[in-house]
């Protein structure tokens, strides 16, 4: 779908990418990284929008420096920013920028009620997109980005400014644009968390550079630990699991268990019921965007500002 | 998410005819679109006719086509007046030459372009739908044409209809063919330059202003303070009868700039004071090579203003 060779973008006083490769296979890739990584840039040239400074990128197999228009006939993008006029309906707009991707008069509209529809959102499309809450607007973006039937989307943070609910449903509508529709996906987010559910592949940048690039699977595998909170005796809970071949690590009252297999719920709560103490809770835990970049030495010191992000989304 | 699914309905109602088979919805998922993409010229004409109806206020709200339309009527009214007036009167000609009429009407048509550039180029910018334009098949000298082009053929309209009005009134009062149809040639000629001249220095103006309070206000200072200002600086060099003068200050001005242009190679008389004009061909000549330059101009900053709106 999308690669890149040592691609690096330089303006007169940042360094918005540095070098960075990085193969995006059909499916849901996430794209992680802090604000100012790099993220929206890479967009940008993906798009054929901005030149890269040096290395090249291929979307689709086609070559961004020369291919861009063709690039755009064919892929979607839904900006993080606000875009909608507020004075027209939703089917309104989203039937101009099928036109503008296109589309044939008639064309653009069926695929305006049909992409609308398959977004969720149903009689409020014929009223100006002013009166629209934050769901109803980022609802509408991504029709606009998918209303061409593109081979690939490009989302910048569409979870942006929506509450809990409101970015499960995103997540939800964007797991489906790969399952239902057949079309691939490229999310960014600056939360690893919500990205970990919806994406087959992660790819963490930071600073512009590729920090890993793996699929979810592999990364879950990785950070997946269980929390253990027993009413009493920790230690020798402890020394319990340890003997039965598990890794664990006691931290305060927790005691963190890596997860080897399914065999390791039945193994703790066998363990507990024998010391017949209380289980007060037992919760998967995935290690915070921090952990991963504490495996990185070289990034080890940007643990701090992005594990406040990654713990919001938890706390959400 | 929420789809509608497989729903039979109809109820007993549908059973009772038996051997009709009951209606079904089915629930027909996402299709995927395997027609026909036009490419980048068919997107440059959609953005095109998208503005230029919106510069009449057509597939926007009722409210904003009041002032447009206003507008359209305040220019066509003196025509029909002056129609009027040629077949009842008897005259052998109109009262106002075809080239004259658009700058007796030149508040008119500033007003319009003062509306109608904020409304094409600010909102895009003032409501960030411009990135949604360049992920789009097109470049951006497609944008900066189709708008550009827009507007010029709105104000067109503006102008050119009144003139029509004026040649379809003349022939109905039977007056000289031949004079008339070489009159109305030559004002479709000078409003064709000057709506490219005023819808590139209103979008030029509205491009830098994203708040359109500001762009309309910009646009009117503009147009009229140039303009009163070179009519007073004009009129005292009336005063110290120095004619040669005139003509030269009317190149400051956009209504003046047309107006020493379509006097020279248009034949038309004048309104600058004592009807001066260019002097000689030399500055005939040179009111043309600025008014060229100025469509050129504006257009080139339009495409440098783009160049950073980009995607961000």
């Amino acid at each position: 779908m999308i690669a890149t060779e040592s691609l690096s973008k330089r303006y007169p006083r940042v360094t918005a990418l540095d070098r960075l490769s990085v193969d995006v296979t059909p499916g849901v890739t996430g794209l992680v990284g802090a604000n100012g990584a790099g993220k929206s840039t890479l967009i940008k040239i993906l798009l054929g929008l901005s030149p890269a400074t040096e290395g090249r990128a291929a979307v689709l197999g086609l070559d961004v420096a020369t291919d861009g228009p063709q690039i755009r006939s064919l892929v979607g993008y839904m900006p993080e920013h606000d875009c909608l006029p507020p004075d027209v309906s939703a089917t309104e707009f989203v039937v101009h920028m099928a036109r503008m991707s296109g589309l044939p008069p008639t064309a653009a509209r069926e695929r305006t009620a049909d992409t609308l529809r398959h977004v969720g959102l149903y009689e409020e499309r014929y009223r100006p997109m002013g009166g629209y809450s934050t769901g109803m607007k980022q609802r509408v973006k991504l029709a606009q980005a998918l209303v061409h039937d593109p081979k690939l989307v490009l989302l910048d943070e569409p979870t942006n400014g929506l509450d809990p609910t409101g970015r499960d449903e995103m997540l939800g509508l964007i797991r489906r644009v790969h399952t239902d529709f057949g079309i691939s996906v490229l999310v960014t987010s600056h939360l690893l968390g919500e990205l970990e559910r919806t994406s087959d592949h992660i790819v963490v940048i930071d600073g512009g550079k590729l920090l890993r690039a793996s699929s979810t699977s592999e990364f879950t595998q990785a950070t997946a630990s269980l929390a253990v909170e027993v009413t009493d005796r920790e230690g020798e809970l402890l020394t319990l699991l340890t003997g039965a071949g598990l890794t664990a690590q006691a931290s305060g009252h927790l005691l963190l268990v890596d997860i080897a297999d399914e065999a390791t719920y039945d193994t703790v709560r066998d363990a507990v019921a024998g010391l017949g103490v209380g289980l007060v809770r037992m919760e998967q835990r995935r290690h915070r965007i921090a952990e991963l970049f504490i495996d990185d030495d070289t990034t080890a010191t940007r643990e701090d500002a992005p594990s406040k992000e990654g713990d919001g989304r938890d706390a959400a | 998410m929420t789809q509608p699914e497989v729903a039979v309905p109809g109820g007993p109602a549908a059973g009772a005819g038996a051997g009709t088979p009951p209606d079904v919805i089915h629930n027909i998922g996402y299709r995927n679109y395997n027609g026909p993409r036009l490419g980048r010229g068919y997107a440059r004409l959609a953005l095109f006719s998208q503005s230029l109806r919106g510069a009449y206020g057509l597939g926007r709200s009722a409210k904003s086509k009041v002032l447009p339309m206003i507008l359209f009527g305040a220019m066509c009214a003196p025509a029909l007046i002056m129609v009027a007036v040629a077949i009842f009167a008897d005259r052998t000609d109109l009262p106002v030459a075809y080239t004259r009429y658009a700058v007796i009407l030149q508040a008119v048509i500033t007003l319009f372009v003062a509306a109608q550039a904020p409304q094409s180029v600010s909102r895009d910018l003032r409501f960030k739908t411009t990135p949604l334009y360049f992920s789009r098949p097109i470049e951006r000298v497609d944008y900066v044409a189709a708008k550009y082009a827009a507007l010029t053929v709105a104000l067109f309209l503006l102008t050119a209809i009144p003139l029509v009005i004026l040649y379809v009134g003349a022939l109905l009062a039977k007056l000289s063919f031949a004079h008339q149809t070489a009159g109305f040639a030559k004002g479709l000629v000078s409003v064709l330059l000057l709506s490219l001249l005023f819808a590139g220095i209103g979008l030029v103006i509205a491009a830098v202003t994203p708040r359109r309070g500001f762009g309309v206000a910009a646009i009117i200072a503009v147009f009229v303070v140039s303009y009163a200002a070179v009519s007073a600086v004009q009129g005292v060099a009336s005063n110290q009868e120095n004619y040669d003068a005139i003509g030269w200050l009317g190149l400051f001005s956009p209504i003046t700039l047309v107006d020493g242009f379509q006097t020279w190679f248009l034949g038309a008389t004048s309104a600058f004071p004592h009807a001066a004009g260019p002097a000689n061909a030399g500055v005939g000549l040179l009111y043309l090579l600025v008014l060229l330059a100025v469509i050129a101009g504006t257009f080139g900053l339009l495409m440098n203003r783009y160049r950073k709106v980009g995607l961000s």
